[in-house]
């Protein structure tokens, strides 16, 4: 008896629809959100998270409507993340019914923000997503740096050293995401998983370039992660989650069937 | 059918565990209350919860509700979840010690820092996801089957003085008690509203318990 791994699709909202790019930048459309979340439950995911990528401000209520109605028959957690940068926008997005907020780039550019979230709302919801890029070189020891805007820019600031600063401010999980393998479907950085999983207290989701189910087994055994992220390989139905609990467990790991 | 109060005193989105009850019995009246008067005219209470204890104290003493609480537990058939539960114990290590409501005897404590598996991979805390709950015999297990999964987020744990009241327990990775059940109280350290099927069960169960054993 103990505690599952936990597998958890995340659907890249733009607009409403589910769309997943390659390396932040081709965009493929995938679905309607509120029906493939219904799907991912009925599978067994055992939380979904939902990503708002869209780009313009005017436009960030359709998210809002999506928690809605998949928080009104889908009774699994729920996390959203992208664009939040006010304790407004999340009391808006747990009033919706989401159970947890994803902070990006409002921690890099304000890390009190975490600070202030965490006491009103409860570490419980305060996700911190870190996107981390490999800045060493092949022959040196490996060091990630953390990028904002999708991966465009650097900030020269440590990644394991701000996952562990991220923890202190009130963070309650880390969703980390290398930049180098999101989209490739090459596996995770199992290395960058490994050096974050181990150095903080609380659990972290292994996030960016899963292509086949052996990847998410790998993330867990080889990452060390607490949980694992995959959207394409669920979205386009290659995959099914029960597919990917089952190879799971194949492979000595503890999930929820 | 049936009507039940679901505490609402600003702790925390309720919305969950509203639509949950309302999904696992449709003839249920839900209602979120927010006073007194209104808890007291409900069938069965909800007492849910979210966040630190000291807030949850702090907003359950200010709006009055304490004493609610205190009565409508010896009375109504009454689920605690989450922070719901653990106020419910005599004090909790939080905040430096923090007094609950004193309706179970016992306390609340952190999980150990370091805390390792059988392979010796450190344990995180919070301790968050589904794990396995082993059941004693009550009416509110009633079609869940023994050992099956519930979603857990959770820093503290209760350890109740009166081992009789345990109801049910998970590993990480030492035992704790993670439901507890007095009289007509039920209550779960577990998110029943996002435990998928067998969360739906027990909240179904809930609303169908005249509060007998």
């Amino acid at each position: 008896m103990s505690l599952a791994k936990r597998i958890i699709p995340c659907l890249d909202v733009d607009n409403g629809r589910v769309v997943k790019g390659v390396k932040f930048v081709d965009i493929r459309d995938a679905g309607d959100p509120v029906e493939i979340a219904r799907r991912y439950d009925k599978e067994g995911a055992d939380e979904i998270t939902f990503l708002d990528i869209t780009a313009t401000h005017d436009n960030r209520d359709t998210i809002v409507h999506v928690v809605e109605q998949v928080a009104s028959e889908v009774f699994i957690p729920l996390t959203v993340g992208g664009g939040i940068r006010t304790l407004d926008d999340i009391r808006r997005m747990l009033n919706a019914g989401a159970d947890k907020v994803g902070i990006n780039s409002a921690a890099v550019f304000n890390p009190d923000f975490v600070r202030e979230a965490a006491e009103r709302f409860g570490s419980q919801c305060i996700v911190v997503a870190i996107d981390a890029k490999k800045v060493s070189q092949p022959d040196e020891v490996n060091r990630w740096e953390i990028f904002t805007h999708g991966g465009r820019k650097g900030t020269g600031i440590d990644a394991v050293e701000w996952a562990l600063k991220m923890v202190v401010y009130g963070a309650g999980e880390i969703l980390l995401t290398s930049m180098d393998r999101d989209g490739t479907r090459i596996g995770f950085d199992l290395p960058l998983t490994r050096a974050i999983s181990e150095a903080v207290s609380v659990p972290v989701i292994a996030s960016g370039g899963v292509g086949c189910l052996d990847h998410l087994a790998d993330g867990i055994i080889e990452g060390k992660a607490d949980a694992v992220l995959a959207a394409s390989i669920f979205h386009f139905a290659e995959f099914t989650i029960q597919q990917a609990k089952e190879r799971m467990a194949e492979r000595g790991i503890e999930v929820r069937l | 059918m049936s009507s039940v109060a679901v505490i609402d005193y600003g702790m925390g989105n309720l919305h969950s565990i509203a639509k949950a009850l309302q999904h696992a019995e449709p003839d249920c009246e839900v209602r979120v209350v927010s006073t007194g008067n209104d808890v007291l005219n409900a069938d069965r209470v909800v007492f849910p919860g979210v966040g630190a204890i000291r807030d949850c104290m702090q907003a359950l003493n200010q709006s009055g509700l304490s004493s609610v609480i205190a009565e409508v537990a010896k009375t109504k058939p009454f689920l605690g979840i989450c922070l719901g539960m653990q106020a419910l114990l005599t004090d909790n290590e939080e905040n430096g010690h923090t007094q609950t409501l004193d309706i179970i005897p016992g306390r609340v404590v952190r999980f150990p820092e370091s805390l390792q598996d059988n392979d010796g991979t450190i344990l995180k805390i919070p301790h968050m996801g589904w794990n396995q709950v082993r059941q004693m015999q009550h009416p509110l297990w009633k079609n869940i089957p023994q050992d099956s999964r519930f979603y857990f987020v959770h820093s503290y744990y209760a350890k109740p003085d009166n081992a009789s009241v345990i109801a049910g327990t998970a590993d990480y990775p030492n035992a704790f008690a993670c439901a507890l059940a007095q009289n007509n109280i039920f209550a779960v350290q577990f998110h029943p509203e996002k435990s998928q099927a067998v969360g739906l069960q027990l909240l179904k169960n809930f609303l169908h318990w005249d509060g007998q054993l």
